[in-house]
């Protein structure tokens, strides 16, 4: 039935399906927890919140304090970590033409690691707008790296891919050493070990509107920007020189879709970390139901992105609770079967 | 209206001259073969054409506008390249493959519309390869996949069609068949043709100019009986052949006897 449809039917449908199931991940996520509140309860709550409605409390007020204090800005966090980087990921593997590619591939984890180990060493602390020193430490980390890779890998004025790689893989292969060096080094950052190895794995630790409000925009302004990048994106499967004759000026996308990508990854990392297997297998899974064009591929890979992770979110407060487990143990676990079910399933094969 | 001209046209890689001092001028509606030995320049001459490569010293021009006055977009607009082959790591089906000629008119902000598809429709028509399009690009066949690539060109709606070994690795059935399409887009929709070509044989049957390259340099220009003659093969190939003529078209046709036998 689906391919009977227009593309743009086809399109429309799918991205509200999964817009559809990003809610009631939301919701369902919303609910649980220490103390469970009715899905239900939860859109009258928000609704009233907004204002567009005066449901009758049907409800204890400390619910309410959970669920806008506590819950909904971890879920919201959780969905947009997710959604940026499921979409970073499909913008490198696209821009690398290599289905294994993942948002971390050209230095933005061992730069945001490097970035929040340095700020663990400093005996300093602030907070900036919500954001304390860490999380905006590996956020400019991931960044700085991106852009040490990419003036490495420059040669007179191109940037040719295989050298991007190489140079995140050194660079990263530095950073990662320094950053042990500094953890072998420094009594405060031995003290902080269960610290690095969190933020090395991964979770959702925020609780707070505020950070929010910053990350938000700048993940969802840069999927709508990426959006619009997707039938050049389309071009560049074809390389870099194919994407050259049919009018694409190579070098300028490859920087544009470079910052992009790691901006997104960059704004996620300081939400969560180092979450693993997101940008991986999302875009990948997507990319094998859906087909590859990048103009359906990006926005649905971006809403499957943010259902998965607010799930996987869900998991790991809730399987073992108290305990919290980090969220990328939850993502690698669940990520990786499903990932070889696909892979098995599929028509659409990959050719390398 | 589509006029190319190259004055003192030089490139190098690094520091590795390719072509020296070329000159050279195209009429609309020619249909040019580039030949020459490996290393003679002819695919670089291609990629001069299409404007991915800056000539080191000399100009360009289209039309009267210099390339490197252009946009990639504007180039792309009038210029369309077939490579000899795509790698495609993705699982694209051959009509999206035909899409992405339209590329080059599309605006940043802003998705195709009607005439766009009607232009990947007629290319697909044009080129026999409508029946094909919701197949995978990687599960065709070579000669398929060199259709749709064909196919793609087409939709960028070109006046200039550049070639680069179009038929290289392809089965001889493959090979008649895309040239026929090419000669036909030449003859019916007045396009530019050039092609770089590796077979001597096949460029004399289809194309009636030649520009023989040795070195970098243009060594003879002119109809396939004037360029391909025992001398001139032998003095770019450094082979020795016999040329023949073609039995109903005419043609020259090289001829080679082994040396042992």
């Amino acid at each position: 039935m689906l391919a009977r449809l227009k593309s743009n039917q086809r399109t429309v449908l799918i991205l509200a399906c999964l817009m559809g199931i990003l809610i009631v991940c939301l919701l369902i996520a919303a609910a649980f927890g220490a103390v469970s509140i009715s899905p239900l309860d939860i859109v009258k709550m928000t609704l009233n919140k907004v204002g567009f409605t005066h449901f009758t409390t049907t409800w204890q007020a400390t619910d309410e304090t959970i669920l806008f204090q506590i819950r909904l800005p971890r879920v919201v966090a959780g969905a947009l970590v997710g959604a940026a980087l499921a979409a970073a990921g499909v913008l490198f593997q696209g821009m690398l033409r290599n289905p294994l590619a993942d948002p971390y591939i050209i230095g933005t984890s061992a730069g945001g690691a490097f970035g929040a180990t340095l700020a663990m060493m400093l005996p300093l602390s602030f907070a900036f707008l919500g954001f304390g020193l860490i999380p905006i430490a590996a956020f400019f980390g991931a960044l700085v790296a991106v852009l040490l890779v990419y003036n490495l890998a420059r040669v007179g004025g191109k940037t040719p891919i295989i050298s991007m790689l190489l140079a995140g893989f050194a660079v990263s292969a530095m950073l990662i050493a320094a950053m042990s060096f500094m953890i072998t080094m420094s009594d405060r950052l031995q003290l902080r070990l269960h610290s690095i190895w969190s933020f090395l794995m991964g979770g959702i630790w925020v609780s707070d509107w505020s950070q929010i409000a910053i990350i938000a925009p700048m993940i969802i302004g840069g999927i709508v920007v990426a959006r619009f990048l997707a039938f050049r994106l389309n071009a560049f499967s074809l390389g870099e020189e194919g994407a050259a004759y049919l009018g694409v000026d190579v070098e300028r996308d490859k920087l544009t879709i470079l910052g992009l990508g790691s901006l997104l990854t960059g704004a996620a990392v300081s939400l969560s970390g180092l979450v693993g297997f997101v940008g991986l297998v999302v875009p990948h899974a997507v990319r094998l139901v859906l087909g590859p064009d990048h103009r359906l591929l990006l926005p649905a890979a971006a809403l499957s992105g943010g259902a998965f992770l607010v799930v996987a979110d869900l998991l790991a407060r809730t399987v073992l609770a108290p305990t919290e487990i980090p969220v990328g143990i939850i993502t690698a676990l669940i990520g990786a079967p499903f990932f070889i079910y696909l892979l098995r399933r599929t028509r659409r094969e990959y050719a390398f | 209206m589509i006029k190319l001209s190259l004055s003192h046209v030089s490139f190098s890689y690094i520091d590795v001259p390719v072509l020296h001092d070329i000159d050279l001028a195209i009429e609309r509606g020619e249909m040019v073969a580039l030949l020459g030995p490996n290393g003679s320049g002819k695919t670089t001459l291609i990629k001069l054409l299409s404007g991915v490569l800056r000539p080191t010293e000399g100009e360009i021009h289209l039309d009267g506008s210099s390339l490197r006055q252009l946009k990639r977009r504007e180039v792309a607009q009038r210029v369309a390249v077939v490579p000899q082959q795509f790698h495609m790591p993705f699982s694209f089906t051959l009509r999206e493959v035909v899409l992405l000629g339209r590329t080059p008119f599309l605006k940043a902000f802003s998705n195709e519309g009607e005439g766009d598809y009607k232009a990947v429709q007629t290319s697909m028509e044009l080129i026999g390869v409508t029946e094909l399009g919701q197949r995978f690009f990687n599960e065709l066949s070579g000669g398929e996949r060199q259709k749709g690539i064909l196919a793609m060109a087409l939709a960028q709606e070109p006046k200039l069609l550049l070639l680069d070994e179009p038929t290289a690795h392809l089965d001889i059935n493959h090979q008649v068949e895309i040239l026929d399409l090419v000669k036909g887009l030449n003859r019916e929709q007045g396009i530019t043709v050039i092609g770089a070509m590796h077979d001597l044989n096949l460029a004399a049957l289809y194309f009636d100019r030649l520009i023989l390259l040795k070195e970098g340099r243009i060594l003879a220009d002119g109809p396939p009986s004037d360029v391909l003659t025992e001398g001139t093969i032998k003095e770019v190939f450094s082979a020795s052949v016999q040329v023949m003529r073609h039995p109903s078209m005419k043609t020259p046709h090289i001829v080679i006897t082994p040396k042992r036998t």
